[in-house]
């Protein structure tokens, strides 16, 4: 937790030389307890000094990246249980697992299928980020092969998945650039594995059964120097994997536990041989506070619940989701297709542009910014009065490409279409239905003529 | 190096409903932790799910959702049966979705009428759930409250424009109200302090804090129904001690995603899979939340929380 400004005064030099850029070391406390200041502004501070208050000051579950570029992973930096609260920060990486002792043409197609596991939603990119390469055959020249195949074909985070040291070793010389994440450091390994992370400045995953091996292993490695840890606690089934993720998160928070102050990475195809229930611990894992997520199969079925479930959960709670302002075409509308209008509350655009999409009747939808805001109370706050709708209607051109002027109001705003039509002389304002769910029924019905 | 682990203390408990009559009667709630927590708490009575069936053939239902009830669709009480005895149902759900004056518009008396065939059909505990228009659904469950007294149904969704008149029904012919509130946990309480101040007993209330699927909305449901077991249990906010319940199966299945084929979705996998972890993982995640009864659809996604249930409350 961070230290309060008296706190770091007690520990500064007291001398108010003003080297720092203010007058006063209380002065200079107060900013840095504030993210103000940097410590690096006092050069009278000693280096115990610093480390103390770097240590106090730094977030309880440390923050950091797997992989480099587009397709770095950031993990950990959460500081709540529950999500309203305050957001939860960094959305699990979900990651395939492939082994070096399965079939090039078996990797190749699973690779093939992952690549196109992409997903645009509210102008979001959504897809799994990592791979898991696994040394199952225990032969460095082998795996290391397999990893240079791997990360030669596709940009991904990769987690290095060997108990051997010296496996470990020949594959980090291959993707050390590419910021693996290495694991595992086991009770046994914990110092060969710790000395390798060190070397290539990668972070490190920590193995152990049950939480009490696993603070054993980070208190060491912590004692090594190493910072950027991830955890995993072995749970032999799902209840416990449920009980280790939130005491981890729990102690991290609320009790500074330093030894569990790290994300975690989770197998759940290690407590089920059923895809499908494998899919299920994963959406669990994903609420309930997993780091990153490894999954033995990836399909369109189950990876994109997934991803819906790590979007509604990570999902600012405090920022509804907004779509872009403008003229959404579904089903190819032509110029004697209906034309609806609505607001761009991310939940409303879904719903509605769902339900035209399943009515398949082609139509033009008006998406009119009311900034996040669903329709009732977007009118209520004046984001969806009659003159700015109308002005909207007018200047997206939705006009030059239908040949009717029949517009479709939200039949909760029904009490503005007189309102709407004396704003737009040229059209005709029709009052939809109260319910989405109801669109399908009235489009089937709606005629230009 | 051994880890104490920091436990939350819990001052609260929600209480304990009995669902239904006879045999088959059900309870929930109980808990005395946050869903699942059982190192620092308890949840010895299951959350339960509720299989359902609806009053008319469904028309927009994609072919996984179909199957498993092709033969029995646009017959509720052999509908119901087949839940019970072909997939194990142990609830019921009626879905009274023909009663929508937007929609069919059935009569009060048609839906009675065949609340009562699904009624004497099975025994176990069933959820009568209207159309969701405040007046339709007064005259409709008024109707179904009487004709089956003291059958303890669970009627609803009880809201606050009609909380009167059925709450009134449901003292008078002992049935139990389904307390329904659009996400929010301040018009949640307000709800259920007003059914208990009309005389609704306690152990006769169920919350219903509005569901909505996975990708559509299941965030502002999740947190709602968190926020209410937080203030439950951990402040003693009483009039928010009762089970949850989520009607679910008919938000997921109406999306986008759900109804999609192949064909119209080449990068979404199996339909019939994609479907059932969709309607799975927005269970799995409103059990997380809180709820106490899941009212789903598909057999496979039922038998999948159940297995999820069974680890995660096994002794
Ligand atoms: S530079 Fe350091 S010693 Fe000087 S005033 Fe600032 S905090 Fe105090």
């Amino acid at each position: 937790m961070a230290l309060s400004g008296i706190e770091i005064f007690k520990k500064l030099p007291k001398t108010n030389c003003g080297e720092c850029g203010v007058p006063t070391c209380l002065a200079f406390a107060m900013k840095l307890a504030t993210g103000q200041a940097e410590l690096v502004a006092c050069p009278y501070v000693s280096d115990d000094v610093r480390a103390a208050i770097d240590e106090a000051s730094a977030p309880p579950i440390r923050p950091l990246t797997i992989g480099t570029g587009d397709r770095a992973v950031k993990l950990g930096g959460e500081t709540v249980m529950f999500r309203h609260e305050k957001r939860f920060e960094n959305p699990p990486g979900l990651a395939l697992v492939l082994s070096d002792t399965m079939d090039d043409s078996v990797v190749n197609e699973k690779l093939s299928k992952f690549k196109d596991l992409e997903f645009e939603r509210v102008g979001l990119i959504l897809r799994p980020q990592m791979l898991a390469l696994k040394g199952e055959s225990g032969d460095a020249g082998k795996f290391a092969a397999f990893v240079k195949r791997v990360v030669d074909q596709i940009d991904a985070g990769i987690i290095l998945m060997s108990d051997k040291p010296e496996v470990m070793a020949e594959a980090l010389k291959i993707c050390k650039d590419k910021k693996p994440l290495i694991y595992a450091a086991t009770r046994d390994t914990a110092e060969a594995m710790g000395n390798l992370a060190k070397e290539v400045a990668c972070p490190l995953a920590v193995k152990g059964s049950g939480l009490d091996e696993v603070m054993a292993i980070t208190d060491k490695l912590l004692g090594m120097g190493l910072k950027d840890l991830v955890i995993d606690s072995q749970p032999v089934n799902v209840k416990k994997a449920l009980e280790d993720q939130v005491v981890i998160r729990r102690s991290a928070l609320v009790k500074k536990v330093k030894q569990l102050g790290f994300p975690t990475i989770t197998f759940p195809g290690q407590l089920t041989d059923n895809k499908m229930k494998e899919t299920l611990i994963a959406s669990l894992l994903i609420a309930k506070y997993a780091g990153i997520i490894v999954i033995s199969e990836m399909e369109g079925h189950n990876v994109f619940p997934l991803l819906l479930d790590s979007l509604n959960i990570y999902t600012d709670p405090q920022r509804p989701m907004a779509v872009e302002e403008k003229v959404y075409e579904i089903g190819g509308p032509r110029e004697d297709s209906p034309i609806l209008i609505t607001s761009n509350f991310s939940l409303t655009y879904f719903i509605v542009s769902g339900e035209v999409e399943s009515s398949r009747v082609p139509a033009w939808l008006l998406i009119k910014d009311t900034e996040g805001l669903s329709v009732l109370t977007a009118w209520a706050a004046g984001k969806f009065a009659a003159d700015t709708v109308a002005m909207f209607v007018k200047k997206c051109g939705i006009a030059d490409r239908v040949k009717h002027r029949k517009l479709v109001i939200p039949g909760y705003l029904a009490g503005m279409s007189g309102e709407l039509e004396e704003e737009l002389p040229d059209w005709q304002i029709l009052v939809g239905p109260r319910e989405a769910a109801h669109l399908p029924a009235y489009l089937k019905q709606w005629s230009a003529a | 190096m051994a880890l104490e682990i920091p436990k939350v203390s819990y001052s609260g408990k929600i209480k304990e409903i009995v669902l239904g009559k006879g045999d088959k009667a059900l309870t929930v709630g109980g808990e005395t932790s946050y869903p699942f927590y059982l190192f620092e708490g308890q949840m010895s009575l299951k959350p339960r799910i509720a299989m359902e069936v609806y009053d008319s053939t469904p028309e927009d239902w994609p072919p996984a959702a179909l199957e498993p009830f092709a033969d029995v669709v646009s017959d509720p009480a052999a509908w119901a049966k087949k839940c019970v005895d072909t997939y194990g149902a142990e609830m019921i759900a009626l879905q009274l979705v023909s009663t929508d004056p937007n929609g069919e518009n059935r009569s009060a008396e048609e839906a009675a009428a065949v609340t009562k065939k699904v009624v004497e059909a099975v025994d176990v505990p069933i959820i009568i759930w209207g159309c969701n228009n405040a007046e339709k659904d007064t005259e409709v469950l008024r109707k179904i409250a009487e004709d089956c007294a003291g059958r303890n149904l669970m009627i609803g969704p009880v809201t606050e424009a009609n909380y009167k008149q059925i709450g009134a029904v449901a003292i008078g012919y002992e049935h139990t109200v389904i307390a329904s509130t659009p996400i929010d946990i301040n018009l949640a309480k307000q709800l259920n302090i007003l059914l208990g101040n009309l005389g609704v007993p306690d152990g006769r209330i169920l919350i219903d804090p509005t569901t909505g699927s996975l990708g559509y909305g299941l965030e502002y449901c999740y947190s709602v129904m968190e926020r209410i077991r937080m203030a439950a249990l951990t402040q003693e906010d009483e009039r928010l001690q009762f089970p949850m319940v989520c009607n679910l199966g008919k938000e997921v299945w109406k999306t986008k995603e759900a109804k999609q084929s192949r064909e119209e979705a080449p990068k979404l996998g199996d339909p019939v899979k994609r479907g059932v972890l969709m309607e799975a993982a927005t269970a799995q995640l409103l059990l997380l939340a809180g709820a106490d009864i899941l009212i789903m659809r598909h057999p496979e996604a039922i038998g999948l929380i159940k297995d999820m249930l069974n680890d995660l409350l096994a002794a």
